[in-house]
């Protein structure tokens, strides 16, 4: 029969260069163990709902309400669900042409994109044009659906922040274009400058690429940091004066835990500035259900909204979303339910905000024992958790660890995660997989195990630590325990 | 008699930035999708000394390439007439638009089962599971079954991101339907459970396609999803033609003969897509063809992807619908001899759960480390949404004899198939009653794609419209009746041969209205253009 399509050796080399390191080698041991028997706390991803976080009561029983409509004719639903849940579920029916089980228009339900739309106007004081708001399966397929419109080859350069969340970098490969880093500064409380970033874009333009994009995560992943306003207008002059469209991710935007930096957007940022900049940088930006204080990751919500994108690329952008018929349904119930939530007065109100401000204060409450914690480890330097949901300690490896780890063919920081998985069951992603400066290793946790469990597992991370520390300090040290 | 026009395959083999004459590209002059935003100064953004980073001129070019006409220009019309009517009453000829182009069950009035939507709702809220007043509002064993399901996910999060193929448990379930339904094992690693089956189509083309040297072989007419992302990765399409004169029959030597075109051509093929039951044509294949296509792919070293996300709308009590999955498996084929992709997807059958967005691929027949870039690749996007993955499970494992609820769902599921079957056959018969039209019986899936045989002078006044001929038809129709037909040209057919696809979801009492306003229509269509 000889060669067969599906050989390896014929695959698609895109596919074969993307990496994904929050689903990868760490995640896949971490699962064997488990499969073994062994207790594994899984802090890889950002899925709070996986770690006991429960979801919010009230879009809930309005989802529940909108799959089994007959339950509204029942004079008995009132036992099982408020009025307000009932109206509201009632309210989306009727924005949808057929129920939870028809193909929505391709860009999303219009009653909800209007509704998006409105609560964009609210946080940010100018208006958003539904017709410009997209629904999506997630945010990840917004994102990849864009840049698939601006990579037309690798000579297409996209410029990402080091450390990123390695959706970028897998979707720049799958799509064959050019990841242009623009790094970081850790000593700077993960700050962005922006004579970095004119050198990378000199650095890539030297190498013949043309770029296109620049990517802001903000609050950031994995390194959380909260963008200054000051900040965001450098990066949108910047972004006029390169020509470059502005990919404002924002899904963590209902994530913040300090008070000096809340969140702004990328767009509020833009129309202040007023004309030329607010009429003609391109600007495309992102939200999700996922996380927030919602955490809906398993339903796959999301957003994005194009500025300044000229009429003809948008309908572009709507024939490639036609193609997959429409978002699903039940997720964009979630949208309109999270950017149009419940008012004072509401018969839920109270209980939903109780449960709301429950998970934001404790998540603030955990990125400070978090970073506190790490920090009070050997060789451990921990930048605080600003935003989002992770933490992202830098880890001093000593000379012979990082032989150790060559030993066993493995990146020091994935050698050193391997380790703290075996010993503790923590499972954690290694600093490669997000990118960081040469020589320089990290791993990313996330802040969301339960606030009991954190201190018996940043105790438990720290013994391992101190220990592996000792193991592989420059002096063995032979007194230790 | 049958016209195979090499030319037209070569069209479709290498699409250019070209429009060729019939195939009106979605970005037409008139075709505005939206008012421009209210903060835009039209004149500035082409005022700065570049252009602008993300315009036509610049964007990926296989954007502007692909097309897909189920929602394109004729349904553009379609919104833009129901808003007119919405606004004056009286501004058209007709009350209401009806919606034949898409296959939405649930947007033309078809009623969800109810046992999967009280597991589906049990699982969004499971707070309410251990209420004594559930009881009341619902069925028992969709009470178990939810329980049963939840066990199966990880903290009973449905929140929560599954692993990347799928909730195992779920996959479990489906892997088990598989097999009562095949007669032969399926392994749960096998399952990939996807937003629909769409993105796993997709995901396909993606580990195939290297470049423009690949090709894909596809059915002609095809349901454009395949021509759409062949062209969105950047791969070459090598059509096949269905045989319309004999049921829209697939000729292993048609296969043979566009392979070594192809191939004389420089172009690999890769992969064979079959859609059985067929989309827009509606056939069921014979067993005996099915096994001449894995012999096929298997001699070829083609990979199967068998597109069968209608298995369960058959119409005809003749054939029955057969997997290749079980087709391969019966010829003594197993993982070393055939690479097979099997689509299935909660959107069809008698469930119509389009909005949910449910599916999955099971793949058999290739390597581990083939397996790993698929796994990869999933995991990039995290997972596919667990409702949707639930219903995936259901309807590969619904109600059995004995249930509490299998009275009920049965004879919905049965009211759905049976009223589908006769609205299938009322259409066919009304088709075939139009002159100059012809229409095949749909076997299965949703669709009728009736030919249609245009006068001179209608195709004249097609091409001073600047339009297909069908979609001129379909456009005329539209304008007239308010009933949405997607043109033939949508889904590929024999060069000078017209069809339109009609599905047969109008709700029955709608359908004497659908056939007497369309044969209104169509006589004084022909009474203008006849010769």
């Amino acid at each position: 029969m000889g060669v067969k399509a599906l050989d390896y050796e014929t695959l698609n080399e895109n596919v074969k260069k993307v990496q994904y390191a929050v689903r990868g080698e760490l995640y896949l041991r971490a699962s064997e163990l488990q499969k073994e028997g062994k207790k594994i706390i899984f802090t890889n991803v950002g899925n709070p709902h996986a770690l006991g976080q429960k979801p919010l009561t009230f879009p809930r029983q309005v989802v529940a309400l909108c799959q089994a409509p007959f339950l509204l004719d029942d004079p008995n639903v009132g036992l099982l669900f408020p009025a307000d849940a009932i109206a509201r579920a009632k309210h989306y029916l009727s924005l949808t042409s057929g129920g939870l089980g028809a193909y929505s228009d391709s860009r999303g339900i219009p009653g909800v994109r209007k509704e998006v739309a409105e609560f964009i106007e609210r946080r940010d004081g100018y208006p958003s044009d539904p017709e410009l708001i997209f629904l999506t399966d997630g945010a990840s397929k917004g994102v990849m659906q864009i840049l698939n419109c601006i990579i037309r080859g690798e000579g297409d350069g996209i410029l990402v922040p080091v450390p990123q969340y390695p959706l970028y970098s897998a979707t720049i490969s799958l799509l064959g274009g050019s990841l242009v880093p623009y790094y970081l500064e850790e000593t700077a409380n993960w700050g962005l400058d922006v004579n970095n970033l004119r050198e990378s874009v000199a650095q890539a333009r030297f190498k013949g690429i043309t770029v296109r994009a620049m990517v802001i995560i903000n609050p950031g992943n994995p390194t959380g940091q909260c963008l200054s306003e000051a900040n965001l207008r450098e990066i949108i002059n910047f972004c006029y004066q390169e020509n470059l469209v502005l990919l404002g991710d924002e899904v963590y935007q209902q994530n913040i835990y300090q008070d000096e930096r809340p969140f702004i957007s990328a767009r509020k940022v833009m129309m202040d500035m007023g004309p030329p900049v607010s009429k003609e940088v391109q600007l495309v930006s992102f939200h999700t259900v996922s996380k927030g204080y919602w955490g809906e990751c398993g339903q796959r919500g999301g957003y994005f909204e194009m500025t300044n994108l000229p009429p003809q690329t948008v309908d572009e952008i709507y024939k490639v979303a036609s193609i997959a018929l429409s978002p699903n349904v039940p997720a964009q119930i979630f949208m309109g339910l999270m950017v149009n939530p419940l008012k004072p007065g509401d018969i839920s109100y109270e209980q939903f905000v109780r449960e709301s401000q429950g998970i934001l204060e404790s998540l603030r409450r955990r990125a400070r024992i978090m970073t506190d914690g790490f920090n009070s480890c050997k060789n451990v330097v921990c930048n605080f958790t600003e935003g989002a949901m992770y933490s992202f300690p830098q880890i001093r490896l000593p000379p012979k660890a990082r032989e150790a780890a060559k030993q066993a063919g493995k990146v020091p920081d994935v050698f050193y995660c391997l380790k703290l998985l075996e010993a503790t069951g923590i499972s954690t992603v290694p600093g490669s997989g997000f990118g960081q400066k040469e020589g320089v290793f990290h791993l990313r946790t996330t802040i969301l195990p339960a606030e009991e469990d954190m201190p018996a597992i940043m105790s438990s991370f720290k013994k391992f630590n101190d220990e592996f520390m000792d193991q592989y300090a420059d002096n063995w040290n032979r007194s230790r325990m | 008699m049958r016209r195979f026009v090499i030319g037209s395959a070569r069209n479709l083999l290498h699409r250019s930035h070209q429009n060729s004459q019939f195939q009106r590209p979605l970005l037409s002059s008139s075709y505005r999708l939206l008012s421009s935003s209210p903060s835009a100064n039209p004149s500035s953004s082409s005022s700065s000394t570049m252009a602008p980073p993300v315009a036509l001129n610049n964007i990926n070019p296989k954007v502007l390439e692909c097309e897909y006409a189920v929602r394109g220009e004729i349904v553009t019309l379609a919104q833009k007439l129901q808003e007119e009517i919405k606004a004056k009453p009286e501004s058209h000829p007709f009350e209401e638009i009806l919606y034949c182009n898409i296959g939405n069950p649930q947007s033309l009035g078809q009623q969800p089962i109810t046992f999967f939507r009280e597991v589906l709702a049990l699982c969004d809220h499971p707070a309410i599971l251990d209420k004594s007043e559930t009881q009341g509002l619902f069925s028992a064993d969709s009470i178990e079954r939810a329980w049963q399901i939840l066990d199966q996910i990880p903290g009973r999060a449905t929140g929560a991101y599954s692993h990347s193929q799928g909730v195992k448990g779920l996959r479990d379930a489906i892997a088990a339907g598989i097999e009562a339904r095949d007669g032969f094992p399926a392994d749960p690693n096998d399952i990939f459970l996807t937003d629909g089956a769409s993105p796993a189509v997709h995901m396909m083309m993606q580990l195939l396609i290297r470049s423009e040297k690949d090709g894909i072989l596809c059915p002609i007419p095809q349901y454009p999803l395949y021509s759409a992302s062949i062209a969105l990765h950047g791969g070459s399409l090598v059509p096949y033609y269905l045989d319309e004169a004999t049921g829209w029959g697939l000729e292993v030597s048609e296969l043979k003969k566009q392979l070594e075109t192809a191939r004389s051509k420089g172009i690999t093929v890769r992969a064979l897509v079959v859609i059985n039951p067929g989309n827009p044509t509606g056939q069921l294949l014979a067993e005996e063809n099915q096994k001449a296509i894995v012999e096929f792919c298997k001699q070829e070293g083609l990979v199967l992807l068998a597109d069968e996300v209608y298995q369960e709308n058959v119409y005809v009590p003749e054939k029955k619908f057969h997997s290749f999955k079980k087709v391969s498996r019966s010829m003594g084929y197993g993982e070393k001899d055939i690479s097979l992709v099997s689509f299935q997807s909660v959107s069809k059958g008698y469930y119509g759960e389009c909005g949910k967005r449910g599916g999955y691929m099971e793949i058999t027949g290739f390597g581990a480390d083939v397996r790993e870039q698929i796994y990869k690749v999933a995991s990039v996007n995290l997972c596919s949404n667990i409702s949707g993955q639930i219903l995936a499970s259901l309807v590969m494992s619904p109600p059995k004899v004995g249930d509490e609820s299998y009275e009920s769902y049965s004879a919905e599921r049965d009211g759905i198939l049976s009223s589908l079957a006769r609205r299938a056959k009322t259409l066919e018969d009304a088709f075939n009653k139009l002159e100059g039209v012809k229409c095949n019986k749909a076997e299965g899936a949703m669709y009728l794609f009736p030919r249609i045989e245009l006068p001179e002078k209608a195709i004249k006044a097609a091409e001073a419209a600047k339009k297909a001929p069908d979609a001129y038809y379909c456009q005329r129709l539209l304008t007239a009746t308010g009933i949405v037909f997607v043109p033939g040209s949508g889904f590929g057919q024999v060069p000078g041969t017209w069809h339109f696809r009609c599905t047969i979801l109008p709700q029955e009492e709608k359908i004497p209205a659908v056939v007497s306003r369309l044969t209104d229509f169509h006589k004084s269509f022909m009474d203008e253009f006849r010769g």
